[in-house]
């Protein structure tokens, strides 16, 4: 009896699991292993061996930042923050209705308009903003405007997607209230709805206006307006210091907005 | 009888109006005031270049018409070399990011590190979570070279501080009883983590692992812009030749496999939990 409790080693699995789950991993690792050597096919490892000398040849250029170049940075700043603000109204505007659209619980029709309105949502949400900046400058011209349209485009999928799932979680009972007064279907959505999701959509858009500051700083790469217009030509002419001086502007800038994001949606729950 | 907060109010008895978001009125009118004045001011300072704008007509039609017909066919060869280094990419540096991410992420657990270790984890996070993608990119492309290495260090770096964010909060949650149970049994640093720890995190883990498997794959495409490899710079050579129809069918394969990813990876999700 103590003998065949001794030899007895609690494990976690079965040994025939424990092949299973050791199978999976080797399986995995082979795969990724595969994927890396398609990946670096035409790779070429010498740059890569080169990336120190590099990364202390870019370090030493850049410090110290180019201070002085803060003066002529304030209006693309300005610029920047208005595409984020106002991308952000702009795509609060066009995201409400689609959401409110591809609620199951609030939808018009579930077969022909939830659909396309669910298709929008995710089209809007798989391309990034820079890549709609890069059709829109294409289309109106450089620019703050394309910009704007760019985060809009984008902030309508994130938006929308995080509205619709909040609406489909409502409470039915204070629907079915008032309903039973006998109000109208508007009447219903006022009082019945909008209420409960209020909340919800004024974090979202706060939470959406943090990462669109964030990603309007780069849609000036693009031709897109705003601080990155700086950071494309600081680039382009290598002028490492004043790179240096816009990275900082841009982590100021973010920090910032990420301070301001927290404490509103804190101040809101 | 009517309610006490009707009578208080002083509103009529037939109309009521739900109490305002913000209670002080002169606060809210400030508030009001500010936002007008903001939004003239900041939509004032938006140029726009009509005569531009009308020439673009055209532009914007040859772009809708080509989502309508994408050609798939004539740069067929180069979108599939795109897809394939971001794929390869995605793969890569999830996997390699979330591998690297599990130090990080108990390294900034305030319940398994001493204090010294948890501020650097943590400065690390910060670094990681507030630098663009796209400025990474730029600087790794010019370190490293054109093309998807670049690209799979970039997506690596921003998996890194994503996940470690993520499961650090995850970590410091668990249930202290199991991780005193096991030291009490005497068990070393990597058993408690082992049977304590990572036992009760695993299914988050493998949750956002797949997570965050769709959002480098959608970063991927980005990055390509800068350089980086993948689809975004056969993206970029389609726009700058103005051939919308090759533009328009890399965005058409991007919106699918997104979309079959977001699918997959949820229903792997709610399979795991």
């Amino acid at each position: 009896m103590s003998n065949s409790l001794k030899a007895v080693a609690w494990r976690k699995r079965s040994s025939k699991s424990e092949l299973a789950v050791f199978m999976v991993w080797v399986l995995l690792l082979a795969f990724v292993s595969w994927t890396f050597q398609v990946m670096t096919q035409d790779t070429i490892w010498s740059f890569v061996t080169d990336a120190p000398a590099q990364f202390n040849d870019i370090g030493s250029r850049m410090i110290p930042p180019a201070w002085s170049s803060v003066h002529e940075l304030w209006w693309p700043l300005w610029e920047t923050i208005n595409i984020a603000t106002l991308g952000t109204l702009l795509g609060l505007l066009m995201a409400v209705p689609i959401a409110f659209l591809a609620a199951s619980n609030t939808t018009p029709s579930a077969t022909f308009i939830r659909p396309v309105a669910l298709f929008l949502i995710v089209a809007s949400r798989s391309i990034n903003s820079l890549i709609w900046a890069l059709l829109l400058v294409a289309i109106l011209g450089p620019g703050v405007l394309a910009g704007i349209l760019a985060i809009a485009l984008r902030s309508i999928g994130f938006i929308g997607k995080l509205l619709y799932e909040a609406i489909e979680e409502i409470d039915a009972d204070q629907v079915e209230a008032i309903e039973a007064t006998g109000a109208s279907r508007a009447q219903t959505m006022t009082w019945g709805v909008v209420p409960q999701v209020a909340p919800t959509l004024a974090g979202i858009s706060v939470f959406r206006w943090d990462i669109n500051i964030r990603e309007s700083t780069v849609l000036g790469l693009v031709g897109a307006g705003g601080i990155g217009v700086k950071l494309e030509g600081a680039l382009a002419t290598l002028a490492w210091p004043k790179v240096t001086m816009l990275l900082i502007l841009v982590l100021v800038t973010v920090v910032f907005s990420e301070w301001i994001s927290a404490r509103v949606r804190k101040a809101l729950i | 009888m009517i309610s006490g907060t009707q009578a208080d109010s002083g509103t009529s008895l037939r109309t009521w109006a739900p109490p305002p978001f913000i209670s002080n009125a002169g606060t809210r009118w400030a508030l009001y005031l500010g936002a007008l004045v903001y939004l003239v001011l900041a939509i004032g300072s938006v140029e726009v270049n009509w005569a531009r704008m009308v020439l673009g007509l055209e532009r914007g039609w040859a772009f809708v018409e080509g989502f309508l017909y994408p050609d798939f066919s004539s740069r067929w060869g180069d979108i599939a070399q795109g897809f394939q280094e971001s794929l390869t990419m995605t793969v890569t540096s999830t996997a390699l990011g979330v591998f690297l991410s599990i130090p990080v992420a108990v390294g900034a657990s305030r319940n398994l590190a001493p204090t010294w270790i948890y501020l650097v984890c943590r400065a690390f996070i910060a670094t990681s979570r507030t630098l663009n993608e796209i400025i990474v990119a730029i600087f790794l492309v010019a370190m490293f070279g054109f093309g998807p290495f670049a690209g799979f260090l970039t997506l690596t770096f921003a998996t890194i501080g994503f996940m470690a964010k993520l499961m650090a909060e995850d970590i410091e949650e668990i249930q202290a009883s199991q991780l005193e149970a096991l030291r009490a049994t005497g068990a070393g640093y990597l058993q408690v983590l082992d049977f304590a720890v990572l036992s009760q995190v695993m299914p988050r883990l493998l949750g956002l692992s797949l997570y965050r498997l769709d959002i480098n794959f959608r970063e991927s495409a980005v990055i390509g812009i800068v350089g980086a490899g993948g689809i975004g710079a056969t993206l970029n050579t389609a726009m700058d030749r103005y051939e919308f129809d090759s533009a328009a069918a890399i965005l058409w394969v991007i919106i699918v496999i997104v979309m079959f990813a977001e699918y997959s990876s949820g229903r792997l999700r709610k399979y795991i939990q």
